[in-house]
């Protein structure tokens, strides 16, 4: 039986080290609701939709309130809308009335964010991809909570170097469609490289075509429990280390297993993934940051820090794949900056720069995420950017993300804030060289030898 | 079997157990197992109570327990047993 000692240790892990789930995410595949007709299939999107996530939201609640478990989040994630909005949208307006849809019906079930305003163009855009892609600026700016992610190379089909070109000149639209806002259109835009069909987390969640009609996946987090595990284990080997972060890990997926098991149930849709992952939020203490620091490194971005990244990354998954069997999504470390304390901190020290977050994501489990830049950086240089990401996700085999946002106004030194979740971030500089010449080349970069495995 | 596991924690007074007993009591709810410790005047208290024997529902039994806390100045919380299994046992 459980004795006391236990139950302290978890009610401690949630009330004093923000361990929640943070979020329970209903993928919904749209592929049924096809029609040649807009109206007719906004219609078919908002009934599919609010039929299969009216309940999710009293559903995530009344879980929480009886295992005593913050559950931060309930979202949705819809079949890439570029290819459920092909056969009816024209023009890039008609895509932008998707959104519309999507954001009202988010709202009435009452989940936070819905994803899935995406295209899959890894290797060649259809004029509906590319429709859509161009509809992103009014999209994000025409809605709340519609959350929009492009998958632009992939391990096997190399890199669609025409769409990364695009989504240099879309990402800067989109920050100025939005700068009212302090850009924050661009903080529910990431471009991918191997993109997972079964990420909950946004803003790069989607509900991929290879999934069932509807899923619960199941996004657990935990970096302040890691944190506060590894402060009793200071100054001992790695041996120990890793121990103590594989045993945290077990014990932060199981609840997420729990509560996924208990959301399917009693929602009556198959249960999918964990992703576990260690995602931070801008909550003192709950920060990735900090678990590097604690590790030994005096800033993030310190001599070390990959290494340490690495390491963490790496035990995180193998103390979660024995908590739950179907492990998926992104499942690793996080390392946003606007959305973690420590990171900022390391950011305003100088301690870390946009070179060594590249190197960071080479480890970790996405990309360069969350990361507030000049609003007057060029389109190429955004490109350039993301095309070096890609490259990183595509030789490694491993998912690698983009989401920069170019304050529009501001300059290097200034913050921007962009409220809840999402944080405040301090500007950082970009490299200011031309990649002009490279991203302006047209075509894609050839799949890597490795992918050919038949 | 539908079991919750109880907690209590505050400043020692008279009488905390027997007012928490005697509302389960009252409920229907069988005690199964129960421990209590005094951490630095603090007093920590862990129950686990089946919910078969009552009519009232989980929500009902937490807030009425919480209500009790607040009347004497403690924390109660109720959560079903499974997050802890699930955390501590493989």
């Amino acid at each position: 039986m459980i004795n006391t000692k236990e139950v302290i240790e978890t009610n401690e892990m949630i009330e004093k080290e923000n361990l929640d789930v943070r979020t329970i995410t209903m993928g919904i595949s749209l592929l049924d609701c096809i029609d040649s007709d807009l109206e007719a299939l906004k219609k078919k999107i908002y009934n599919k939709i609010y039929e299969s996530a009216k309940d999710l939201v009293q559903t995530g609640d009344q879980i929480s309130r009886e295992f005593g478990i913050p559950i931060v989040n309930k979202r949705i994630s819809v079949t890439p809308i570029a290819l459920v909005g092909g056969a009816a949208c024209k023009t890039k307006e008609d895509f932008a009335e998707i959104a519309k849809t999507l954001d009202e019906v988010a709202k009435k079930v009452g989940v936070n964010f819905i994803g899935g305003y995406s295209a899959l163009v890894s290797k060649g855009m259809t004029q509906a991809d590319r429709l859509l892609i161009e509809s992103i600026p009014l999209a994000l700016s025409q809605t709340d909570v519609v959350c929009s992610s492009i998958n632009v190379g992939s391990t096997k089909t190399g890199i669609n170097m025409d769409a990364v070109r695009l989504m240099g000149t879309i990402i800067k639209d989109t920050a100025e469609a939005t700068k009212e806002n302090d850009s924050l259109g661009c903080a529910k835009l990431v471009v991918f490289c191997n993109a997972p069909d079964d990420n909950p987390f946004m803003a790069g969640a989607f509900h991929g075509v290879t999934e069932a009609d509807r899923i619960i996946n199941v996004g657990v987090s935990g970096p302040g429990v890691v944190k506060t595990a590894l402060e009793k284990v200071r100054g001992e080997n790695f041996e120990i280390l890793c121990e103590t972060i594989k045993k945290t890990a077990f014990k932060v997926t199981r609840v997420g297993q729990l509560v996924a098991k208990e959301a399917s149930k009693r929602l009556g849709v198959p249960f999918g993934i964990i992703d576990l992952s260690l995602a931070p939020t801008p909550a003192i203490g709950d920060s990735v940051a900090d678990i590097l620091h604690e590790i030994g490194v005096e800033h993030a971005g310190a001599p070390g820090t990959t290494a340490a990244l690495a390491l963490l990354n790496d035990q995180v998954k193998k103390g979660g794949v024995m908590a739950s069997s179907y492990v998926g999504g992104l499942s690793g470390a996080f390392i946003p900056v606007s959305e973690d304390q420590g990171m900022i901190n390391a950011v305003e020290a100088g301690a870390l720069t946009l070179e060594k977050l590249e190197a960071m994501t080479c480890v970790c489990s996405v990309g360069l995420d969350m990361i507030a830049i000049p609003g007057d950086t060029k389109d190429t240089t955004i490109a350039g950017i993301i095309s070096d990401e890609m490259a990183i996700g595509m030789i490694n085999q491993k998912t690698t993300a983009v989401r920069l946002i170019p304050v529009i106004g501001k300059g290097v030194g200034e913050t921007v804030e962009f409220g809840g979740l999402l944080g405040y971030a301090p500007i950082m500089p970009v490299n200011g060289f031309s990649c002009d010449a490279f991203v302006n080349r047209g075509g894609r970069i050839p799949a890597p030898v490795h992918s050919f495995k038949n | 079997m539908n079991k919750i596991i109880i907690t209590v924690v505050g400043k020692d007074t008279v009488g905390i157990i027997a007012k928490v007993c005697t509302y389960l009591a009252d409920s229907g709810i069988n005690i199964l197992d129960i421990s209590q410790t005094i951490v630095s005047g603090y007093f920590n208290m862990m129950m686990i109570a089946s919910m078969e024997g009552t009519a009232k529902d989980f929500n009902t039994v937490a807030d009425d327990l919480e209500k009790l806390g607040k009347e004497i100045g403690v924390v109660i919380k109720c959560q079903r047993e499974e997050i802890f299994d699930s955390m501590h046992r493989i």
